[in-house]
This record gives C-alpha cells, sequence and structure tokens, in this order.
C-alpha cells in the first residue's frame, strides 16, 4: 500500500544558488501527482529531496520537513533506508549495462544483503509482470544484458527495478522524456495499475500526460510551487495567472 | 505529389570521391606502419630464436659455459613468480588507489596523487630498481623474488592507478545514481555497480600494465639478481627470462646468443599468452548485448 507524503517548508541549495523555496504540499497516498513548470524550476530537484537523492550531489543540501506515512524522512532514518522505501524511475533508463534483466530486476535486494533465491525468482517475476515486462523477456531473463533492451523496455526494466524493493512511494522523473509514443503509452497505461499499490509522483514536462495520468498537479516556477490541485482543474480553471498562462502556452 | 517536394540528391563529385579514397588509403598505411614494426620484430625473433628452441630448453636449467644444451626452464618459472608477487601487490594498491580518485578524490590530495603516479610513471626502471633494492634487498641482507616483486609493482601501480580512474570516470553517473536510487550504500554501489561497470577497461589496463613490466630487466639486475638453479622461494634470488636474455645476449659465446634469442621469443609469447588468457577468462563473463 502506498503513504501520503507530507511536505512543510522545503528548502533546497546547490552549494549557493537556492533551487527550491519553501515548498508545502500533501501528496496523498495512491494516487499519482504530477509535477509540471517549465526547465528549470526546480521539478527534478524537488522529487530528488523527497528521498535524499538530492544531497548526492557535491555541494547540494536540502532543508525542511518530509513526511511520508510514519517516516520522518530528513529527521533520524538513514538515506539509504528512506530510498528503499521510495522508490526512484530516472529520466533516461539506466539499467546496469553489465547485468542481465535478471540480476538489474534483484539489483537492490541481492546489493543490500538478500540471499533467498527462491523468494527473488518470485519478486523478479512479480516486479516484471508487474511493469508488463515479463512476457517480452522471460526466456532472456538470465541470457540478455539489461542494455540490450530497447529503450521503452529499459524504462519499464527500470520501473520493475524499483518496484522489486517494494517501496510505497514511487518518484518518476519525466520517465517519458526519452521514450516514443508508443512506449510513453505503455508506461501511462503502466502508471494507472500501480496506483492501485503505490503512490506515484510523476515530473512531466508534457501536459496532456499530466492531465492523463495524474488526480493532482502541482505547478512550479522558479522554484518555488505557485498551485497545487486536483489536475482538472488546474487544467480548467486555476486560480493563479501565472499558472494559467504556463497552461496556455503563453510562456515555458 | 508535386514534384518541387523531392530533394534533389546530386551526384556524389570526383573531388570528394578522390579526397575520401585518399584519406582511406592514409589511414589503410598508418595501420600497416603500426603493425609492421610488431610483425617484423617478432619474425626476426622466430628466425633468430627457433633453431636453439627444443623440449629441453623448456625443461632443463642453464648448462655450465662450454656444455651444450640447457635451457631457461627454471627462468620461465622465476619470471612467472616474480610477475605474481608483482600483480599481487601492485594490482590491488593500484586499483584501490584509482577508485579512490575516482569516486573520492576531487580535493587536492586528490591531485597530489594524479601527480605523483603521473611522475612515477616517468621514473627510469633502473631508479625503481634501486628503490626496492634499498627498501627490500638491503633490509633482507640477500637478493630475492620478492624484491624483484616489489620492483615491478612499483612500476604497475602508476599505470592501473591512472587506467583504473579513467575507465570509473566513463562510468555515467547516471548508474551510480540508479543504485542509491534503490537504496544501496555508496560503497556498495562503488564495489558492485561501478567496478563491475568498468571491469573490462580496468582488466585492458591491468593487462597494459603487466606486459609492460614483465619483459623489464633493469629493475631485477640488483634485486631478483638471478639464479643458474631452479628456486620457488620467494626470499631467495631468482632467475627470469629478461634477466637471462640478458647475461646471455652479452656473454662472449654462439651458444648464449642463439638461447638469448630463444628465450626473447618465449618471453613474447608467455606475455600474449598470459593476457589472452585473462581475456578469454573475463570475457566469458559477458552477456548477450554488453556495452
Amino acid at each position: 500500500m502506498g503513504v501520503g507524503i507530507k511536505v512543510e517548508h522545503l528548502n533546497a541549495w546547490f552549494g549557493k544558488t537556492q533551487a527550491l523555496h519553501d515548498i508545502s504540499m500533501d501528496v496523498p497516498a495512491n494516487h499519482a501527482t504530477a509535477i509540471i513548470g517549465p526547465s528549470g524550476c526546480g521539478k527534478s530537484t524537488f522529487v530528488r529531496c523527497l528521498n535524499r537523492m538530492h544531497e548526492t550531489i557535491p555541494e547540494a543540501r536540502a532543508e525542511g520537513k518530509v513526511r511520508m506515512g510514519d517516516l520522518d524522512v530528513y529527521n533520524g532514518t538513514a538515506a539509504v533506508q528512506i530510498r528503499r522505501r521510495i522508490g526512484m524511475v530516472f529520466q533516461k533508463p539506466n539499467p546496469f549495462p553489465t547485468m542481465s534483466i535478471y540480476d538489474n530486476v534483484a539489483a537492490g535486494l541481492k546489493l543490500n544483503g538478500f540471499r533467498n533465491h527462491k523468494q527473488l525468482d518470485d519478486i523478479v517475476e512479480r516486479s516484471l509482470k508487474l511493469s508488463a515486462l515479463w512476457d517480452e523477456v522471460k526466456d532472456t531473463l538470465r541470457k540478455k544484458s539489461g542494455a540490450s533492451l530497447s529503450g521503452g523496455q529499459q524504462q519499464r526494466l527500470c520501473i520493475a527495478r524499483a518496484l522489486a524493493v517494494e517501496p510505497e512511494v514511487l518518484l518518476m522523473d519525466e520517465p517519458c522524456s526519452a521514450l516514443d509514443p508508443i512506449s510513453t503509452g505503455k508506461i501511462e497505461e503502466l502508471i494507472f495499475q500501480l496506483k492501485e499499490e503505490f503512490t506515484i509522483v510523476i515530473v512531466t514536462h508534457n501536459m496532456q500526460q499530466a492531465s492523463r495520468v495524474a488526480e493532482f498537479t502541482g505547478f512550479f516556477l522558479l522554484g518555488k510551487l505557485i498551485e497545487f490541485d486536483r489536475t482538472e482543474k488546474i487544467f480548467t480553471t486555476p486560480s493563479d495567472k501565472r499558472t494559467e498562462d504556463y497552461i496556455t502556452g503563453r510562456f515555458g | 505529389m508535386p514534384n518541387s517536394s523531392h530533394v534533389a540528391i546530386t551526384p556524389i563529385s570526383v573531388w570528394r570521391r578522390s579526397v575520401n579514397n585518399l584519406v582511406t588509403i592514409a589511414a589503410a598505411g598508418a595501420v600497416i606502419l603500426v603493425l609492421l614494426p610488431l610483425g617484423a620484430i617478432f619474425a626476426y625473433l622466430v628466425y633468430k630464436g627457433i633453431g636453439a628452441l627444443n623440449w629441453a630448453f623448456l625443461t632443463q636449467t642453464p648448462k655450465p659455459v662450454g656444455e651444450a644444451g640447457g635451457g631457461m626452464a627454471n627462468a620461465i618459472a622465476g619470471s612467472a613468480l616474480i610477475l605474481l608477487i608483482a600483480s599481487c601487490i601492485g594490482v590491488p594498491i593500484g586499483i584501490g588507489a584509482g577508485v579512490y580518485l575516482a569516486e573520492y578524490g576531487r580535493n587536492r590530495f586528490g591531485d597530489l596523487i594524479r601527480f605523483t603516479a603521473d611522475v612515477l610513471n616517468g621514473v627510469p626502471s633502473i631508479v625503481v630498481g634501486i628503490v626496492a633494492y634499498a627498501i627490500v634487498v638491503l633490509a633482507q641482507g640477500h637478493f630475492s623474488a620478492l624484491a624483484g616483486g616489489v620492483a615491478l609493482a612499483i612500476m604497475m601501480i602508476p599505470t592501473i592507478t591512472r587506467a583504473t580512474e579513467e575507465m570509473l570516470l566513463l562510468v555515467p553517473q547516471a548508474i551510480r545514481e540508479a543504485a542509491y536510487g534503490l537504496g544501496v550504500a555508496r560503497w556498495r554501489t562503488t564495489l558492485s555497480i561501478t567496478l563491475r561497470t568498468a571491469s573490462s577497461g580496468i582488466i585492458t589496463g591491468v593487462m597494459l600494465a603487466f606486459a609492460r613490466v614483465a619483459g623489464e630487466t633493469a629493475p631485477l639486475l640488483f634485486t631478483a639478481f638471478g639464479n643458474q638453479y631452479w628456486n620457488w622461494k620467494v626470499n631467495q634470488p631468482t632467475a627470469a627470462l629478461s634477466l637471462q636474455v640478458f647475461t646471455y645476449a652479452i656473454s662472449p659465446f654462439d651458444e648464449w646468443h642463439r638461447q638469448a634469442w630463444a628465450g626473447a621469443l618465449i618471453l613474447i609469447v608467455l606475455i600474449v599468452l598470459a593476457v589472452s588468457a585473462v581475456r578469454l577468462v573475463a570475457g566469458r563473463g559477458m552477456l548477450k548485448g554488453t556495452t
């Protein structure tokens, strides 16, 4: 089951440059929430703060409160523990090139010391079925490298890899920006199914995509959260002029 | 469809075609120039050395001056022993330093190590031999395979360090992030993801360093020293192929000259075999479609 994320007064910096200004937002459990906004507005930084990936960049830091279910993300828990409970899918598919398809999916568990092979087999199969890749790869699981798949398949492999560690939240940072429309369609379908089990936050440049997959949408501009509401409200009757300008294509 | 929408494809001009051909020929010529010395050296070694090469050469120790026959079996084994010692010391230190530089070395200390490694790479091999003499031979009180191994290890380290660093830096940051995103700790990511992704390049670097020191003579002169007899002990003077070739080549005896050629031939063949074997073993784990 997914859990909600409560963000309060989140600020983030790269060195001396402030990238996020006082973000507060309630991401509801078991729904998809889209984050939209022009390039460089802090969308990616925002989701990377949710699982503390932001701080892996030298000189980057974040301050504020993020609660995920019963977990205080920035207080009292190691970053690696947080990341095991919040899965992440990146902009470009990034399978481990030297690993087989099987090992790619099992990587998160294996590298964290999970050794039960029988159970691993089940988890790999379940994750690949969840990400709608199983039928395409089941015969070459251990023979082919993750890098041998097509771009769309690689991205679904990365989703399976993230799901295998059984997170409660799945963060997707422009997961379709490197994919063709058919692969994009498959991933969007996937998001619909995954909502049953996970809370999803998806960063996207594509406003149609936001309106197709997400119940809630947040609009970011210059590191600030301008508006956060139900998706249809954002796209039909936004309360902020800047949101309206962006939606209607007047800038960005 | 109106005709104007077609893009006219103009035929490639004679000029462009001839430039293309010229450059292709020049590139092929460069390849031949590179391969020619290698082929020439090998052919000459075979021509000069094959006559002295027989079963006894590969299985017997040297005969005293004036007696015909004998071989370099002890030198082959000695070289293997010294190179094993050198690899056991040099490969882990070199790879370890390379990992530090690539993953944690974006600072002044890292720059210092980089600079040191580059300088060490340029130190003449005879000087490295003197260093090994000072720190191992003098301490032990006698020449040894260990001292030879240490000298060669010192020569391997900078090559392996810089190759490892470069190969690790080629691993895209996105691959590391994928592992961090799964909650894998940084040290685990480095060991199981980054190093593994770069492994084929690192192996190439290690093999280059290995092949380079395998034929070294100068650093062994007053470390391993040479030996006319079998020796398997790490702390005893040991024969080495390169040393034996050197000794025989500067001797006044025709028989020894022939054996020196054969020794040089064996040295090259063994290096090629060792490098190929490592590549073969390392390549066996590769999956279909691995980039």
